[in-house]
């Protein structure tokens, strides 16, 4: 098959996926509309009283044994049985996902590089990373409920990259043609889907919040949700991650910038809001350390962070001229 | 050890209330209390995290509007279109932020925040990596994943038990009457240390590179040697603390020759490789000869060369009406599009009874479009290429030096010759006249040009040593936990009892499952023990 065949058919894979997604996206929809008519006295209580497992004696203290122990932790914060649609949900996240695989694979094969080197291709394939990232968590923790943002989010992305950010197979400019592209561009990629992840659950934490201070009443779908403060320090770990890859993708840019640019930084524009969301985030790091900018504060600085990263992608890309001009839209000027 | 950390900080213990009558006291605040009351502020978590997030807000600015620095083109326009703007940005150094006092003046309080926030962390670090783990708290009970067990053994045998336990799970230990008081996880705060240390040495080194190095750029033309000198850059900028004279390193290049490769895609040319081939000569050496390629520098003597641009130069002579030659060299000319339409300026001040200046457009594959003007087929150069000039006469700006940029021609007061409806068209090999009479200009032969950007930056591998530093620090300080762990024994009736709790410094959920692998291992040793 030829380049432009490999590349119908990675873009046929793409309008599946999304398909797919959408599907998905109802069927978490579904489930979050159950949960909340769910009875919330059907559930114990998250805080659970203190149980002490005592394991008697067998033979009359000739040897050590446990005596009180910690409860061991729920098996599950949410409730034991999750329900149908949400397991419709995940099952059609990954099936959406495999053909969003098998989209990116041959995006790549026909380009016969890395399937990331414009925007279209950073879309389709960060895109993928975090809804993998998503599907990864679920084995961690039960994050479910953060299936209608993901998917929801996923189809918007997909829609926008097909309709408005689509270009045909190219080869790279020499600029590009780097193993630093690999790298950079990969670790910016991950980073995106912890970022997304963590601020899911920030949304999610600003509610509950809302709800456990009494504003939110009557979001009794919020009752089926972990408290609060679980949220947040789920977000946390994420956030941390997502901060870790990111400073790595501003090192790898910089280095790579030497390379490229002679320069190692410039204040090039995206270089601009790569050091924004890095210093974003540092911040939303301190302000978990720090007395009275736990809870909100820190909640909203997560969901700035991930503002500044779609602001970096989306209009950074289109609308800023630089260096970066790798969106594909544009003719790309000599190195 | 309430002062080792900001007071505001999540983890500092409460600090100690000095007011025990109750009575309020009003602060009085001499020169040195108000200092140090500043210091405090300054050296508060609360201010480094708005000074942070004040350094992500006026660092956007910067990508709003064009900066000298990096799109200086961008600048020139935006002065073109509204000057007054332009001077009221301008003033506030908008243009280029990034040097500007007040975008200095926020990195400069975080950083001073920053150290006064490390500095008595640090000391508190070494002091506590020199003392022994803490006391053993009365009651265990409270703390994390609290477990209780019992066992035969008696009290001093479960106590050194309970030490290898934990001296092998690789934790300080320290023994406290009948309990073994544990911490480990010093690595973290070593990690923080380090990171936010070597950022300041980030800093600095940044700082430093731009005081000791320099750049330059140089249009560099088939066959024209470069001496690494000021006198032979285009644009040459030294750092504040060299002395260009001295501090460039000696070396030649020339470009021998320079290829290209595009394919055809997605209805347009697209540029696939540059290669440039060089040649370098160092002091008391042969000209040796290197490859330059985007993305692949040269790096001579610790002078780095960066292949940035190219493009064709037009090598023209202009002769008087009796054949003598008064102008003849290489010309280079923009790029104006992919398809390397470019423009040039040839200005021919003396020698003809007037000054002239030319301005050209040449097509490496010329096409006429539907409305008459010329474009490019292709990037690569064909037979058919040809050059379109415009000329016009009167004063070019080369002796006063109004107008000494070699790419543009300021034509407002100059009359024209040849204008866009009659522009004088040549081929390669081509001569043709000048108007009224002027005399000839040939075109020679056309060449290829590179753009160099020339470098030197004596300390940027500090810069990368220091970053890379930084990387390490956080990874230890994120990935390792900070965690106390105690367990005491009781006499008990038939034996002792065991306790066991932990205690997290920091964000740590793994702890209870830390603490039950504890409980868990020492209740094997302690079986083992009564075995043997």
């Amino acid at each position: 098959m030829n380049t432009e065949t490999l590349a119908a058919w990675s873009l046929l894979g793409v309008y599946s996926a999304c398909a797919v997604y959408l599907m998905a996206f109802v069927a978490f929809l579904v489930d979050l509309a159950r949960r909340s008519a769910r009875t919330p006295a059907a559930r114990t209580p998250a805080t659970a009283t203190v149980s002490s497992a005592t394991v008697a004696s067998a033979e009359g203290g000739s040897t050590a044994v446990l005596v009180n122990a910690p409860p061991a932790p729920p098996a599950d914060q949410v409730g034991a049985k999750p329900s149908r649609s949400a397991r419709v949900g995940v099952a059609l996240t990954v099936v959406g996902l495999v053909v969003h695989t098998a989209a990116i694979l041959l995006r790549g094969i026909a380009a016969e590089r890395v399937p990331w080197a414009n925007m279209f291709e950073f879309a389709l394939t960060g895109t993928g990373v975090i809804v993998a990232t998503f599907v990864v968590s679920l084995l961690w923790k039960d994050l479910r409920y953060l299936g209608v943002f993901i998917t929801g989010l996923s189809v918007l992305l997909l829609a926008l990259a097909t309709r408005n950010l689509y270009v045909d197979v190219v080869p790279l400019p020499p600029a590009l043609d780097s193993a630093w592209l690999v790298i950079h561009v990969l670790v910016a990629i991950l980073a995106t889907g912890f970022f997304a992840l963590a601020t899911g659950l920030s949304i999610l934490q600003l509610l509950q919040q809302g709800r456990e201070g009494g504003r939110l009443r009557k979001a009794r779908l919020m009752r089926t949700m972990p408290a609060s403060t679980v949220l947040e320090t789920m977000s946390y770990r994420l956030n941390v991650v997502g901060f870790v890859l990111w400073t790595f993708t501003l090192v790898f840019g910089a280095i790579w910038a030497e390379r490229a640019w002679g320069r190692y930084w410039g204040w090039d524009v995206k270089e601009v809001w790569t050091f924004v969301i890095w210093v974003v985030y540092a911040g939303y790091i301190h302000a978990r350390a720090t007395r009275g900018w736990r809870g909100t504060p820190s909640a909203v600085l997560s969901i700035v962070g991930f503002v500044t990263v779609l602001f970096n992608f989306v209009v950074v890309n289109v609308f800023f001229t630089g260096l970066h001009a790798y969106s594909g839209l544009v003719a790309p000027t000599s190195p | 050890m309430a002062s080792f950390r900001p007071s505001d900080a999540i983890s500092a213990e409460p600090e100690e209330d000095s007011r025990a009558d109750g009575a309020p006291t009003l602060p009085k605040l001499g020169p040195v209390g108000f200092a140090r009351f500043l210091w405090r502020q300054l050296t508060s978590m609360r201010t480094a995290l708005v000074l942070l997030l004040l350094l992500a807000l006026v660092a956007v600015p910067g990508s709003l509007i064009p900066q000298r620095t990096s799109n200086p083109n961008g600048v020139a326009s935006w002065q073109r279109d509204d000057p007054e703007l332009f001077r009221t940005l301008d003033s506030l150094g908008l243009f280029s932020l990034y040097s500007s006092p007040w975008f200095a003046a926020v990195y400069v309080l975080l950083f001073v925040s920053l150290v006064g926030c490390i500095l008595p962390r640090a000391k508190h670090h070494i002091d506590a990596m020199r003392s022994r783990p803490p006391r053993t708290p009365a009651r265990l009970s409270r703390l994390v994943a609290y477990t209780e067990a019992s066992t035969p053994l008696d009290v001093e045998t479960a106590v050194a038990v309970a030490r290898d336990t934990l001296k092998k799970r690789r934790y300080r230990v320290e023994r406290y009457g009948d309990s073994i008081s544990a911490e480990r996880g010093y690595l973290k705060e070593t990690g923080n240390l380090i990171f936010h240390i070597s950022l300041v040495g980030v800093l600095v080194f940044v700082g430093l590179g731009d005081l000791l190095g320099s750049i330059g750029q140089r249009v560099l033309i088939e066959g024209q040697p470069f001496v690494n000198v000021q006198a032979d850059y285009d644009t040459f900028t030294p750092g504040a603390w060299i002395d260009p004279d001295t501090d460039l390193a000696p070396f030649s290049m020339r470009l021998d020759s320079f290829e290209d490769r595009y394919s055809f895609a997605d209805n347009r040319w697209n540029p696939e490789k540059f290669t440039a081939n060089m040649s370098i000569r160092e002091p008391g050496g042969d000209w040796q000869p290197r490859v330059l390629e985007v993305n692949s520098p040269l790096d001579i003597g610790g002078t780095q060369v960066y292949l940035l641009g190219n493009g064709y130069a037009l090598d023209v002579t202009v002769r008087d009406p009796e054949g003598r030659e008064v102008f003849s060299q290489p010309v280079p000319f923009l790029a104006l599009d992919n398809n390397l339409m470019s423009m040039g300026v040839v200005k021919v001040p003396d020698g003809l009874s007037e000054q002239i200046g030319m301005r050209g457009f040449f097509y490496p594959d010329p096409y006429a479009r539907t409305d008459g003007t010329l474009g490019s087929f292709q990037p690569m150069i064909t037979d058919n290429a040809i050059v379109t000039l415009l000329v016009y006469s009167g004063n070019i700006g080369l002796d006063d030096g109004s107008d000494s940029n070699v790419y543009s021609l300021k034509t407002a007061n100059l009359t024209e010759l040849a204008g866009r409806d009659d522009p004088l068209t040549l081929a390669v090999g081509e001569t043709v006249d000048l108007p009224n009479g002027l005399g000839t200009i040939e075109l020679n032969k056309v060449v290829r040009y590179v753009g160099l950007d020339i470098h030197r930056d004596p300390v940027q591998g500090l810069v990368l040593v220091f970053t890379l530093l930084a990387i390490a620090g956080l990874l230890a300080g994120v990935m390792v936990p900070r965690r106390r762990v105690w367990i005491k024994v009781l006499p008990a009736a038939d034996g002792s009892r065991v306790e066991y709790a932990g205690l997290a410094r920091g964000d740590d959920a793994a702890l209870p499952a830390e603490v039950a692998e504890i409980v868990r291992i020492n209740t094997e040793a302690l079986e083992r023990r009564m075995t043997t």
